[in-house]
Order: C-alpha cells, then structure tokens, then sequence
C-alpha cells in the first residue's frame, strides 16, 4: 500500500512540467517532482550552493490523518553551523511553511501544518557559509487543509483566546513546548484575509535571544512547536513573544513544570 | 456533478495505477467482490464479520460487523458496510435467509463503514437516533471523498444516504421482536446500542471492539467510559462488537475500556514530557494492544485524532 501510494504520487509528478533548468545548480531531485527547480529559485533565491543531502531528516507519518494538522519533525543537527532552515511543499496553494533560525537552539524543530494534497515537504538549511542542503519526506494527504476555514470561529469567545500560549519548558531535557492560539487564516478560505502569526522570538532570561520562527499561511491554526536545546542552555524561564500581521502582540513567559 | 466526477477519478486512477512499475501482486489479483457469510451466533440472529484491519485495496472496506436479525415483519439489518456494492452483497445474503426480505435498517452511528450500504435499502425505514442521522448528513460527503480515495472502484456508484427515520424512544417493536434503545456517546457524540429481549444479544456499535484496536476520530474518551459500564451493566449474554469477533464473555467491553485507558495515559504523559507528535507516535505500545487489529496504524490515527486537545488542556497557560 506504501509503495503503491508513492508510485501514484511519484507519477503524477512527472507529469507537471515546470520552467526551472536554468537556476544555478540543476539538481537532479530523488522525488522527480519536477516542480523542485521552481521553488529552487523562487523561495530560496536560486543559490549558487545546494545539494540533496540524507544528513537534513524529515520525519512525517506517510499519510496525514488530520489535513488541519499534519506534524513534522525536521532534525539537522548533523549538520554543524546552521544558520537557517526552510521548509516547504511542492504542492499546495502556499508552498512556504516557516523559516526556523536556530541561533542557540539545536537545528531541530517540530511543528504542524495544513496540508492540501499529497505532497513532498522539504527542508531547506542553509548554513553559515552560504550552502543548502535539502531533505524531503511524502506526505500522502486527502486534502483541503489550507481552503477550510479556521475552526476557532466555531465557538464565540475566539478572541479572547487569541494570542494565548500554552507552554513548558524542560531545562534538564532542553526542550520547549508551546501552542499559541491563533485562527492562522490563510486568505483562501471564503472572504476571510490573511490573518497570521508572522513572528515568534525565545529569549532568555536576560533577553539574550534563543531562536527565532517565521511563520506562513500553512502554519496550522494554534501553531504548536518544539524546540531543542543543548543540556544546561535552558534557564528556569524563558520569554516567547511575537506579532501577527494585525499587529496583536504575543507575549509570554514558559517556566518548568513545578512536579520536575 | 460530483459523483460523476468522482467516478471518473476512479477510473483514471485504476489506469495510472495499471501503468505504473510498482504494481503489488495483490492489488492486480483482488477480485472487488465482497464474500458476505452470515453466522449464525444467536437464535435468528446472524452476524457478518469484518475483517479486523484498516480500509485497504484488499478488503475492500469490509472491516465492520453487521447483524441480521429475523422477526415475523422481516429482518433487521443493523449497519449495512461501506459501500454500494457491500449492500448489494448483503442483500444477496439476506436472500439466502429470509425470503420475508428486509424489514428495517438501523445504523448504530454514523461513521462510513457502517452506513454506506444504506443506499440499496432507501425504500424502507433506516433508523438512528437523530444526532447520528444529523451526523450523517452533514459529514457525508467528507467521509465519502476519503472513501473513494482510500478504495477506489470498490466505492463506485455509492452515494451518501443518511438514516431517514429517528428514533426517539427507550424501545423498538419490529414485527414480534422488540429491541431496548440505548442512546450513549463516546466513540462518537451519538452511538446506539440495541438490547435483543429475547436473546439478550446486545448489539454494541463501534463502542466495543474486540482484537481489533479501536478508532477515535470522533471520540470523547471520558465519556465513552462511561458509555462501557453502562453496557456491563447490561450483563449480556452475548455482544456483537463494531468490529472484532462475536463476544460470549464481555471480553470486548473490558479490552475496549482497557485499551481506552492505556491510550489516555499515554498520550498524556508524552504531552507531560513536552514530546512533539511525530515523537509520540514513536511511543511503546504493550504487547497485549499491538497484537490487536490495525495496529499501530490505530495508534498513530489516535495520536492525531487527540493531542491536540490533550495539549491545550495540559500545558499551563503562560501570558505575561
Ligand atoms: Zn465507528
């Protein structure tokens, strides 16, 4: 059945032909996808460095139960010096998910997002010298993740709800959990605007930054990450704020779980 | 409109699929037709059984257990599959049985595999209670574009047909026989158990599995707990599950309620220690649950189905 679903996805890929052999690097893409080149130039500005490489994973389960909500795990940090990671799909109305910058954190993040077909995702990672290393998973997917409305407008108080964050931190296993309410609209569905967290910034204590997310449309509504850290990184507190592009402030303060 | 272009979706996905190298064996020799054989497991009552695995090419969708019941006015068909060609089959069998023809439907919920065959039985009264036949209505047609993707031509010409009647009382007289109503939720928010007085088979719905790992999409676990003592009390002297084989024992209220315990606990502590999904789905399930049915796929689905909420609900709140 696995195999079959990929052989299925695979071959309709090929059929999309798009105008992209004359980036920098042509890269002959595993997955064959022929739309890769297109996003090769158009979200990550056509590098004159980039490669395929097994040392970027992408974890996802093969067939996305819940369209709304589809979890990915990328992990590169086999990768020494990473100073950003992209992550993308080849198919869907709003290819770019988020662009992760680790700074003190693991090149590591898990995330959700809405899915609208089957699709690769991609991550790329740029390091500090300029290069990309690009890995990709499938994603089987019955769709429509990123044309329905968000569900928060189903219950009347969403706007009280709007911004607030559910959160932990785990200094002794450096991890940090959090879920911000936010509808997350994509603009697709029906007369509703684009209406987003675009922004979300960790600090320490002393207001040192940890990591920065930016966030796209596919986010999935109440946006939910986990970040990694080094053992001893992590304080007993850390500050999460951000803004959505109505200007609506996030602002929050994560602390370890009082039982630890 | 939309059926029609589902049917030609269909069939162009069998042709990419005939072209392409990978083909399975199994796949180019299924026959896509459904072998219906009624048991017999208690006086006039036969039970259909499910194969206890998740909906693939092979079988066709015919993963649920339905049960025929014989009175003086006909039978009664509870749950009718998941598609029209299983209603066809199973109207074929019924023949075998009872040449009085059918009766009545019942439909226990309203999840695709238990009323899809409803179509071939739109001339006569299909029962539900209200909530399941609401249910059906308007999560009809979502349920029916997954079907068609996960079966294919399987699915062809099936349409969605919701329950026409509901019922609204604690009983149901059907010809001589008379069947105790029991309105409870968990497995969805409307599932239907149905008590035979006069054998006192109860017939569980998708609220009690048997060998075979229980679905959540639509599940509310604290009160499907609930829904499975209320059914203990019954004391049935025999159950025929949603899925899974028939039941002499209980056995399947106590797995269920196991499995359903374990299965909270779980994801609870994964949300506990701060795992993202992708790592709780890594997580260890006891031997007794992994040598159920469907799994670990049913445990992967839960964790989508239900992390979400466990984790607004565990993590503290953190505005400044
Ligand atoms: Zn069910």
């Amino acid at each position: 059945m696995q195999k079959l679903i990929i052989g299925i996805a695979a071959s309709l890929f090929s059929t999309i032909a798009l105008a992209g052999d004359d980036t920098r690097v042509v890269l002959d893409d595993p997955l064959k996808t022929g739309i890769f080149s297109y996003h090769q130039k158009l979200i990550l500005g056509d590098p004159a460095r980039i490669r395929f490489d097994d040392r970027v994973v992408v974890k996802a389960p093969a067939s996305a139960e819940d369209s709304l909500n589809v979890p990915v795990l990328v992990d590169a940090t086999a990768i020494p010096n990473v100073k950003r990671i992209v992550m993308f799909v080849d198919y869907g109305p709003i290819p770019k998910i988020l662009t992760f910058y680790p700074e003190k954190a693991d090149a590591k993040l898990s995330f959700r997002f809405k899915i609208d077909q089957a699709t690769p995702v991609r991550a790329a990672v740029e390091t500090r010298d300029g290069a990309w290393h690009v890995g990709h998973t499938i994603i089987d997917a019955a769709g429509g993740g990123c044309t329905a409305p968000a569900l928060a407008y189903a219950s009347d108080d969403w706007e009280e709800e709007l911004g607030k964050v559910h959160a932990s931190i785990w200094p002794d296993r450096g991890r940090v959990r959090m879920v911000v309410d936010h509808p997350m609209d994509t603009g697709l569905a029906g007369d509703i605007p684009v209406f987003i967290i675009e922004n979300l910034q960790l600090d320490d204590s002393s207001g040192t930054k940890l990591a920065r997310i930016e966030l796209h449309e596919p986010v999935n509504e109440d946006p939910a990450f986990t970040l990694y850290f080094a053992k001893g990184k992590l304080k007993d507190q850390i500050r999460i704020h951000g803004r959505d592009n109505n200007g609506n402030e996030i602002d929050a303060i994560a602390r370890a779980p009082v039982t630890q | 409109m939309r059926n029609i272009s589902r049917r030609t979706a269909v069939a162009g996905l069998a042709s990419t699929t005939a072209a392409m190298a990978f083909q399975p064996a199994a796949f180019a020799a299924a026959k896509k037709i459904y072998d219906l054989v009624p048991i017999k497991v208690a006086d006039g009552i036969w039970m259909i059984e499910g194969a206890t695995e998740y909906f693939t090419q092979d079988n066709g969708g015919a993963i649920v257990n339905c049960t025929l019941i014989e009175t003086s006015a006909g039978l009664v068909v509870i749950d009718t599959g998941p598609s029209l060609r299983y209603g066809v089959a199973l109207r074929n069998a019924i023949a075998q049985l009872s040449t009085l023809g059918v009766a009545a439907v019942i439909n226990t919920h309203h999840h695709p595999d238990h009323f899809f065959g409803n179509q071939v039985f739109n001339q006569i009264p299909i029962y539900a209670l209200e909530e399941t036949r609401k249910l059906a209505e308007t999560e009809g047609d979502a349920f029916s574009d997954n079907m068609y993707r996960l079966l294919g031509d399987w699915m062809r010409g099936t349409e969605v047909t919701p329950p026409n009647k509901a019922i609204a009382s604690s009983s149901l007289s059907i010809g001589e026989r008379e069947f105790l109503i029991y309105p409870l939720e968990g497995h969805t928010s409307s599932d239907l158990a149905i008590l035979d007085k006069k054998t006192g088979t109860l017939i569980a719905g998708d609220l009690a599995f048997l060998d075979r790992a229980p679905t959540t999409p639509h599940a509310n676990i604290a009160k499907w707990k609930e829904s499975l003592q209320q059914l203990k009390a019954v004391d049935a002297a025999g159950i025929v599950p949603g899925h899974g084989i028939f039941d002499r024992a209980g056995n399947s209220l106590n797995q269920t309620t196991a499995y359903l315990e374990w299965l909270d606990q779980s994801l609870r502590t994964s949300v506990t220690e701060g795992l993202d999904m992708v790592e709780a789905l890594e997580s260890s399930i006891p031997e007794e649950f992994l040598a159920m049915g469907a799994m670990p796929q049913e445990f992967q689905r839960s964790v989508a189905h239900l992390y979400p909420d466990l984790e607004r609900e565990i993590l503290p709140l953190t505005n400044r």
